[in-house]
């Protein structure tokens, strides 16, 4: 998966969204040892203390864990990882309805529309 | 200890004022970009930083020490001018500035050089303005230095070397070190900014973090650019 980033919010809140979103797909498994800060400022092409400070952050929310010695490992803790999932699906779910709504469709309606759209 | 103290700095030249009362403090293992529109003073605030201009009043120290041949040797610069002998090669040029340096590494200069595809034994003017600012910004960021400043290192160059070059930026410095970049491209460069430094009329408007700007205003560090200077 590439790295996307935008200008307009801050770098560290976005790499943490998109190593979320790596931890979510697999592409990051539970306990993988996760490269180093240097390597992943490389590839996203940000400057290290960014990383660095994405990292602390997850680290923080106990999604990654800082190894005395070997970098830092992915979270083992399968339900949490699936919770977080489940909590990235319901704020998708929440943009969708919101931006639906303004178009003018009630709950009903999308509902409806998801399964006709769902049969095709 | 700050890398760079300036303290309300002045510099004339003849009646005209290009920096006026500033003072800057910049820490180490920061990358800052240094951004205002043309003549604002980016250009002078580096040469006084590099020793090649005295201040009119107050003092600029580099890590404790004022501006002089000791500093030096901890600051590496790189001019907005080509300074590079036309008629040497480009590995005699490495061989000048590993023999000139003490803290040049000579290693990490042709790997760069090898990266962007650049030969050694072509000489400095049969390259292009681009490839020559390549050369000189590769030979800059090559010492081990502890702050670099660097005025408009990719103005010439194109944008995949543009990446390149902001690459080999972040991941050759040391994390003690300081990169102070002026330029005007904000929006190539912002991605790999920690802070930045506004100056207008040769005055300091802004010293701030880049998420402090994206958190609070809810803009890029070019968005406010355009806005504050808008013309």
């Amino acid at each position: 998966m590439p790295w996307e980033l935008n200008n307009d919010r801050p770098i560290y809140l976005q790499l943490m969204e998109q190593i979320k979103l790596r931890i979510i797909t697999g592409e990051y498994g539970p306990g993988d040892k996760l490269p180093a800060v240097r390597e992943l400022a490389m590839e996203a092409a940000v400057n290290p203390n960014t990383m660095q400070k994405a990292l602390a952050e997850l680290e923080r929310e106990g999604l990654v864990a800082a190894q005395r010695t070997s970098g830092r490992l992915i979270t083992d803790d399968i339900e949490r990882i699936r919770k977080m999932k489940r909590e990235m699906a319901s704020g998708e779910l929440e943009t969708f309805f919101r931006r639906m709504s303004r178009l003018g469709f009630t709950k009903d309606d999308i509902i409806d529309m998801i399964e006709k759209q769902g049969k095709e | 200890m700050s890398i760079l103290e300036c303290q309300n700095v002045t510099k004339l030249y003849g009646s005209k004022p290009a920096l006026k009362n500033f003072s800057l403090t910049l820490e180490r293992g920061r990358i800052v970009g240094l951004l205002g529109p043309n003549g604002s003073g980016k250009t002078t605030l580096i040469k006084l930083i590099a020793g090649l201009l005295t201040p009119n009043q107050g003092t600029v120290t580099l890590s404790g020490m004022p501006v002089g041949v000791e500093t030096k040797s901890i600051v590496s610069y790189l001019p907005e001018v080509t300074y590079l002998n036309p008629s040497m090669k480009i590995k005699d040029t490495v061989k000048f500035f590993t023999e000139f340096y003490e803290d040049f590494d000579q290693e990490r200069a042709y790997s760069m050089l090898e990266h962007l595809r650049i030969n050694p034994a072509d000489t400095m003017k049969v390259l292009s303005k681009g490839t020559k600012e390549k050369v000189q910004l590769i030979l800059v960021m090559s010492r081990r230095a502890q702050l670099y400043v660097l005025d408009e290192p990719i103005g010439g160059v194109d944008p995949a070397a543009r990446d390149y070059i902001l690459n080999t930026i972040i991941s050759n410095y040391d994390e003690n070190a300081t990169i102070l970049i002026s330029t005007h491209l904000i929006y190539d460069i912002e991605k790999v900014l920690d802070e930045v430094v506004f100056i207008k009329y040769g005055e300091l408007m802004l010293h701030s973090t880049v998420d402090k700007i994206r958190n609070q205003m809810g803009k890029s560090v070019d968005g406010l650019f355009r806005e504050v200077f808008r013309c």
